[in-house]
C-alpha cells in the first residue's frame, strides 16, 4: 500500500515528466511517440497479472484472465508497431533504398 | 528468500527508469530506435518480477494468457501494413483500457465478496440471488483491504478504462473501414450525457461503500455503452485526435489502478503517458485547428451555413503532358496525402522523384502536419519508401517556396491543400492551416475521380486556372509518369 500523499507526489512529478518529454518533439515523431506511449501503458499487464494472481473465484479468475490477455496484447502489439515505425528512422542513410526494397 | 521482495522492488524501479529514458530517447529521431528497445527491456523486467511476486496464485493461467495475448498481438502487429498503423494503435490502446477496467472489476468483485464473507454468508457466488440483495444499502468499509481512496480511484480507473476500451474499438472499426457510416440521431448528446451521468452516479455509490454485484455489473455496462455512443458520431477524419485522447485516458486508468494495487511503476508509467498523451492530443487538435471539445461534441461538417459555390470546371491532363511539365521544370514540390499511401504509391512516387532529380530538377516533398492520419504518419510512410529526410519539408518551411515552384504535384492529398480553409468561413475546415500549392505556377492533382475527399468537402483548388487534374489511381498514375519520363530519356 502507498501513502496517499506520496502517491500524489509521484503523480505530480510523473505528469511533469510526461509533459516535458513531449513538449519539444518534432512533428515527424508524433505518431511513433503516440505508439510508444501506447506501449508504455502496456505496463497494465503487470497489474492484470497481480489481479489474476490474487483472484479466488472462477468469476474473478475469468475476468483476470481476460485482463492479462488484453494487457499482454497492449504491450506486445504496442512494441511491435512502434519498433516497426522507428525501424525506418535507422534507414534514412544512403542505404535507404536497399532497405525499402527488402520490405516490399 | 528475504531478498526477493527487495529484488522485485528494484526491478520495478528499473522498469520505471527504463520507460522514462526510453520515451525520452524516442523524442529525438537519432535515438528513437533505441528508445523503444529500452522501454521494451523495462517491460520485460517488470513482467518477470511480477511473476515472482510472493503469494501469487493461478500462475499457469497467467502464463497461458500472456502467451496467447503476446502471440496474437505480435503476429498481427508484424503483418499489418504501415498505412494501417493508426487503427492498430487504437486497437492495442483499447486492449490496455480493457485490461485496466478488468483490474478494477476483479478488485471490486473481490471487495464485495469479502464483505459478504464478513457478513456471514458462506456462499458468495454472484450466481446466488441472496448475494445480490444482501445489505446493499449499508455502507461497510473497514472490513476489506481497500481504503476509501483506493476504492474511489479503482472505480474511476475502471470508468476511464472501460470508456477507452469500447471507444478505441469503435475508432479501430471506423479506420479499418468496417464502420464507415457516422451514427447520428436527434438528442444524441442528451442521451450520451445521461449515460455518463448514470455511470458516474453508480460509480460514486460503489466508491462510497454501497458496492454490490448488480451495481458493479450496471456500472461496467453503462461505462462501455458510453464509450461506444461517444465515439460513434465522430467522423473518420477526427479519429487520430480521438485515438490520442483515449491513449491518454488509458494511461490515467493504468495509473489509478496502479494506486489500487500499490504498484509505483504502474502509477509512473500511466501518469507519464496520461500527461504526454494529453499534450499530444492538444498538438494534433491544434494542427487541425479544432478544439478537443469540438472534436468530441461538435459533429464535423454539420454547420448550418451554406458552403460557397465553386465556379469553373476541373481541367484534365494526361500523364504524358504532366511528365513533360515536370521534366522541364526547375523546381517540383510533391505533396503526398493519405490517398497516396492507401494506393501504396509511395515507392513509385519516389522512383519518379529520383528520375526527376537525375534530370536536374529540384524536388522536395511537402508534408502537412496532419497528412496521413496522424501527425508524422506521412513521414513514416515516405521513410518506408526510402525518401531521405533532407528532401522532406514541413508546412512552414515550404509555404514561402511555392511562388518559386514550377509544378506542385498533389497526389492523394485533398483537404490539406484546400484554399477554402482560408476563404470560406462556412467550410468545416475553415481556419485550418494549409499548404499554399495554389501559389505554384502549375498544379497537377492526381486523384481517383471527381468526388470529394475523406472529409467530404469540395476543394476549390481543383477548379483553379493553374490546376490540371490527372485522374487515376495513385499507384497507376505514378507508374505512368515514371514510364513517360523513361521514354523521354530513351
Amino acid at each position: 500500500m502507498i501513502d496517499g500523499f506520496l502517491a500524489l507526489y509521484i503523480f505530480m512529478l510523473a505528469a511533469f515528466t510526461g509533459y516535458e518529454i513531449i513538449a519539444r518533439v518534432p512533428v515527424i515523431l508524433h505518431t511513433p511517440l503516440m505508439s510508444g506511449s501506447n506501449f508504455v501503458h502496456g505496463i497494465v499487464l503487470v497489474g492484470a497479472m497481480i489481479a489474476l494472481g490474487h483472484a479466488e473465484t472462477p468469476l474473478e479468475m475469468g475476468i483476470g484472465f481476460i485482463g492479462v490477455l488484453l494487457g499482454a496484447g497492449n504491450a506486445a502489439g504496442g512494441y511491435v508497431v512502434t519498433e516497426r515505425m522507428l525501424e525506418m528512422f535507422k534507414s534514412s542513410k544512403p542505404d535507404a533504398k536497399a532497405a525499402s526494397r527488402e520490405t516490399k | 528468500m528475504a531478498w526477493l521482495p527487495t529484488l522485485i522492488k528494484a526491478c520495478y524501479f528499473l522498469a520505471a527508469l527504463l520507460f522514462i529514458l526510453g520515451l525520452k530517447r524516442m523524442s529525438s529521431p537519432r535515438t528513437a530506435r533505441g528508445g523503444i528497445v529500452w522501454a521494451g527491456y523495462g517491460m520485460l523486467v517488470a513482467m518477470l518480477a511480477t511473476f515472482f511476486l510472493p503469494d501469487m496464485h493461478n500462475r499457469g493461467l497467467i502464463v497461458a494468457a500472456v502467451i496467447v495475448g503476446v502471440g496474437a498481438a505480435w503476429w498481427s502487429g508484424k503483418r499489418v501494413a504501415m498505412t494501417a498503423m493508426p487503427q492498430m494503435v487504437a486497437l492495442y490502446n483499447g486492449m490496455g483500457g480493457g485490461a485496466a477496467a478488468s483490474i478494477g472489476a476483479v478488485e471490486l468483485i473481490g471487495y464485495v465478496r469479502h464483505r459478504l464473507l464478513t457478513q456471514g454468508m458462506p456462499d458468495t457466488s454472484p450466481l446466488r440471488p441472496e448475494a445480490w440483495a444482501i445489505d446493499a444499502l449499508h455502507p461497510v468499509m473497514a472490513v476489506t483491504a481497500l481504503s476509501p481512496i483506493e476504492l474511489a480511484l479503482g472505480v474511476l480507473g475502471s470508468l476511464i478504462g472501460a470508456v477507452s476500451f469500447s471507444g478505441s474499438l469503435i475508432a479501430f472499426s471506423k479506420l479499418q473501414g468496417w464502420l464507415d457510416r457516422r451514427f447520428v440521431f436527434p438528442g444524441q448528446r442528451a442521451v450520451n450525457l445521461l449515460l455518463l451521468a448514470a455511470a458516474v452516479v453508480i460509480g460514486i455509490l460503489l466508491a462510497s461503500g454501497y458496492a454490490s454485484y448488480p451495481l458493479i455489473a450496471a456500472f461496467f455496462v453503462l461505462a462501455l455503452l458510453f464509450g461506444l455512443m461517444m465515439t460513434l458520431p465522430i467522423g473518420g477524419a477526427d479519429m487520430p485526435v480521438v485515438i490520442s485522447l483515449y491513449n491518454a485516458f488509458t494511461g490515467l486508468a493504468v495509473a489509478f489502478e496502479g494506486f489500487v494495487l500499490g504498484n509505483e511503476t504502474m502509477i509512473i508509467a500511466g501518469t507519464v503517458v496520461g500527461a504526454a498523451g494529453t499534450l499530444l492530443t492538444q498538438l494534433m487538435a491544434k494542427a487541425m485547428n479544432r478544439s478537443i471539445g469540438n472534436v468530441l461534441f461538435g459533429s464535423f461538417g454539420a454547420s448550418g451555413a451554406e458552403a460557397q459555390a465553386i465556379d469553373g470546371a476541373q481541367k484534365p491532363v494526361d500523364a504524358a503532358d504532366a511528365a513533360v511539365m515536370m521534366a522541364y521544370a526547375e523546381r517540383v514540390v510533391i505533396v503526398p496525402g493519405y490517398g497516396m499511401a492507401v494506393a501504396q504509391a509511395q515507392h513509385k512516387v519516389w522512383e519518379f522523384a529520383q528520375l526527376l532529380i537525375k534530370r536536374g530538377v529540384k524536388v522536395k516533398f511537402a508534408i502537412h502536419p496532419v497528412a496521413g492520419r496522424m501527425p508524422g504518419h506521412m513521414n513514416v510512410l515516405l521513410a518506408e519508401a526510402g525518401v531521405p529526410y533532407d528532401l522532406i519539408a514541413d508546412m512552414d518551411e515550404i509555404n514561402p517556396e511555392f511562388p518559386a515552384t514550377d509544378v506542385a504535384l498533389v497526389i492523394g492529398a485533398n483537404d490539406v491543400v484546400n484554399p477554402l480553409a482560408k476563404t470560406d468561413p462556412a467550410s468545416p475546415i475553415y481556419g485550418m492551416p494549409i499548404l499554399d500549392v495554389g501559389n505554384a505556377k502549375h498544379v497537377i492533382v492526381v486523384k481517383r475521380g471527381k468526388g470529394t475527399g475523406f472529409a467530404g468537402i469540395e476543394n476549390a483548388l481543383f477548379y483553379a486556372d493553374n490546376t490540371r487534374m490527372l485522374y487515376g489511381d495513385g499507384q497507376a498514375a505514378a507508374g505512368e509518369l515514371v514510364s513517360e519520363l523513361k521514354s523521354m530519356d530513351a
